[in-house]
């Protein structure tokens, strides 16, 4: 078993404390955009927020960042396929 | 690989023989594949049998205009649980769940899956899910009425037990992705030696490009369940535009898993078709590769076409054009397949035997029902046909005259490897003839009549549409006789029907090279693969 168990990867406080500090700037981002009008840009400028938010929660917290590649392939099939999901969608509920 | 030597069934009892555990625990408790995968034919086999009946329910109560034998409300909980038991309980769980399990890992080389116990955890959860959906039906206000595919608002609204019927669905789904993640798994891990990525058989692509359909679409179904059980008992508004929510989004939800399941139901059974026409027609396949890429090619493009089930919902017009497109875009990987089939027969020495039969009715019934999902993917010509007989006709040309006769094929198939007997040959033609005319008899009628016009999903109609509903039901009669001969035939051979040496098809897949029935572990040594799966030659086949 101990040979197809991945290394354990300490990160330092600093970097977890950095990676915590952009998510909390993220978030205050997140609520600012809200007020603003960007008209239909509103949607794309939340779920990019959200996107770089989740990223750095599985880079960092997730430790994805020192995995594999293979399961850094495999996270990026299951998300691309979730994008292509929402992205078709909005195909309708953009142009309705 | 001693095909020569020949293993019979009063030698050997392989698999079936006591494993340690005593009656019922040495099934519904073994992880072993094999067994798993007859816990799965078992289960699924008699639901579908429970499902038919209720089909030939409604086509009696269809034969004549008017009240026949059951009311509205009656004919609605019919073609729901009909539809739940064949789509949820049948086929989306039978081919991964049957033939996945019993063939994929002999196929590879491999003595088990990679998760043996999370095999059995997933049948568990199937069961379970079935036994909640079953109780839906008895329990509440009645069975469900909202037709299989759980529309809001209807199905939000509805006083009928919709609730505990979605959450066995939920159950069910949650069943399909372990056993997605565990072929994955397996295929990716538990290759023999020299069985590489060109050398695993077709039917192993097809299972394996399913299990990703299963692993990545599936939980969007399970969300999309538990929104509407959210609506039901919460009253949380996501699809009442009333409170903000949209009744279409729930369309979307749904269709983004609902479409690329019908091509976990169909990807299997072109990997039967796969196995049988080669071993059937002494060639090897024609076009391995692209057969094999056409799989994944299938299992991509399917999942970005769920659209054009709704042209006709108030979707954008943008959206109904690059749904339209995609859709013609799938037709593509299934043309590549039916062509290399047809083209592995060009020349070969065909024999008709009842699995050749059951495949070359696939290649057909598949081929008009694919012509005719054109028609719907067109949205010009779906707006006329949408929500008619003709959407019925067509879905039952692929699922029916496509998975279901690849069922059948595969059942008379791989029967002889697992039970050592063989079926009598003219009474599988006999019923074979039956289910093919009463196939085309009973839903060819229904497509044309839904070209005039006859909508679906009402237990009642214009007299206009009399003689082609009554024709529609004389075929179910007939196609009921062909599976009642097919079954008393597979049964018969099951108790008395002559013992078969280790390869009587001659087949080159692995599952040929042991013996008949197979061994608990499979392999009486480890195999080492040198050949293709289609190898005659190679592996010494005459």
């Amino acid at each position: 078993m101990s040979s197809i168990t991945p290394e354990q990867h300490v990160v330092s406080y600093g970097k977890l404390a950095a990676t915590w500090l952009a998510l909390m700037a993220l978030t205050v981002l997140t609520i600012w955009v809200s007020f603003q009008d960007l008209g239909i840009f509103r949607v794309w400028a939340a779920l990019s927020i959200a996107s770089l938010k989740s990223g750095l929660v599985i880079a960092i917290f997730m430790q994805m960042k020192y995995e594999n590649r293979l399961l850094k392939w495999l996270l990026f099939l299951a998300l691309a396929t979730l994008a292509i999901f929402i992205g078709l969608t909005f195909v309708d509920v953009l142009y309705r | 690989m001693t095909n020569s030597e020949a293993t019979t069934v009063q030698d050997e009892r392989g698999f079936w023989k006591d494993t340690g555990k005593t009656g019922i625990t040495s099934w519904i408790f073994s992880t072993d594949h094999k067994r798993i995968g007859f816990l799965y034919f078992y289960t699924v086999f008699s639901f579908f049998l429970v499902a038919v009946i209720l089909g030939i329910l409604m086509r009696i109560e269809l034969m004549a205009p008017g009240r026949t034998i059951m009311g509205p409300q009656t004919y609605n909980a019919l073609f729901t649980v009909h539809g739940v038991i064949m789509i949820f309980l049948f086929i989306l769980p039978g081919f991964q769940g049957v033939f996945g399990n019993l063939l994929m890992p002999i196929q590879i080389g491999a003595r088990d899956v990679a998760f043996p116990r999370l095999n059995l955890l997933s049948w568990w959860i199937y069961i379970t899910g079935a036994a909640t959906i079953i109780t839906s039906l008895f329990t509440g206000s009645g069975p469900p009425d909202t037709g299989w595919t759980f529309y809001v608002p209807f199905s939000a609204r509805t006083g009928t037990n919709v609730t505990l019927a979605v959450f066995g669905v939920f159950l069910i789904g949650m069943s399909a992705i372990l056993t997605g993640l565990n072929f994955v798994t397996t295929i990716h891990r538990l290759r023999a030696e020299g069985m590489t990525w060109g050398r695993i058989p077709l039917f192993v692509w097809s299972v394996y490009a399913t299990a990703w359909v299963q692993v990545l679409a599936t939980p969007i179904l399970g969300i999309t369940l538990l929104l509407i059980i959210a609506e039901r008992v919460l009253g949380a508004g996501l699809f009442d535009p009333g409170r903000g929510g949209d009744p279409l989004m729930y369309q979307h939800l749904f269709w983004i898993y609902s479409h690329p399941a019908v091509y976990i139901m169909i990807l299997p059974a072109m990997g039967v078709i796969s196995e049988i026409i080669p071993v059937f027609s002494r060639k090897p396949i024609f076009g391995y590769g692209m057969i094999a890429m056409s799989s994944l090619a299938i299992a991509a493009a399917g999942s970005l076409v769920w659209g054009h089930h709704m042209f006709t919902s108030g979707m954008s017009d943008l959206a109904v054009l690059v749904f339209s497109f995609l859709t013609f875009v799938v037709a593509i990987p299934s043309a590549i397949k039916v062509f290399n089939w047809v083209s592995t027969l060009y020349k070969g020495s065909i024999s008709l035997e009842a699995p050749m039969l059951f495949a070359l009715g696939f290649i057909l019934l598949f081929s008009i029902g694919g012509l005719t999902g054109l028609i719907l993917g067109s949205a010009a010509t779906d707006i006329h046909v949408h929500d008619t007989q003709f959407v019925v006709g067509h879905f039952h040309y692929v699922i029916f005259g496509g998975s279901g006769f690849a069922f059948f094929g595969a059942m008379h198939y791989w029967f002889p490897k697992f039970f050592g007997r063989r079926y009598r040959e003219k009474l599988a033609l006999a019923a074979w003839i039956l289910l093919f005319i009463g196939f085309n008899v009973m839903y060819f009628s229904m497509m044309v009549l839904g070209v005039e016009g006859m909508p679906r999903r009402y237990y009642d109609y214009l007299p206009e549409f009399h003689a082609l509903n009554l024709t529609s039901t004389f075929g179910s009669w007939i196609l009921f006789a062909g599976m009642v001969i097919m079954l008393v035939n597979l049964f018969h051979g099951l108790l008395r029907g002559e013992p078969v040496e280790r390869n009587p098809w001659g087949g080159a897949t692995l599952e040929w090279s042991i013996p008949t029935p197979p061994p608990t572990d499979n392999f009486v040594e480890e195999p080492v693969v040198t050949h293709g799966p289609y190898d005659f030659k190679g592996s010494g086949i005459p």
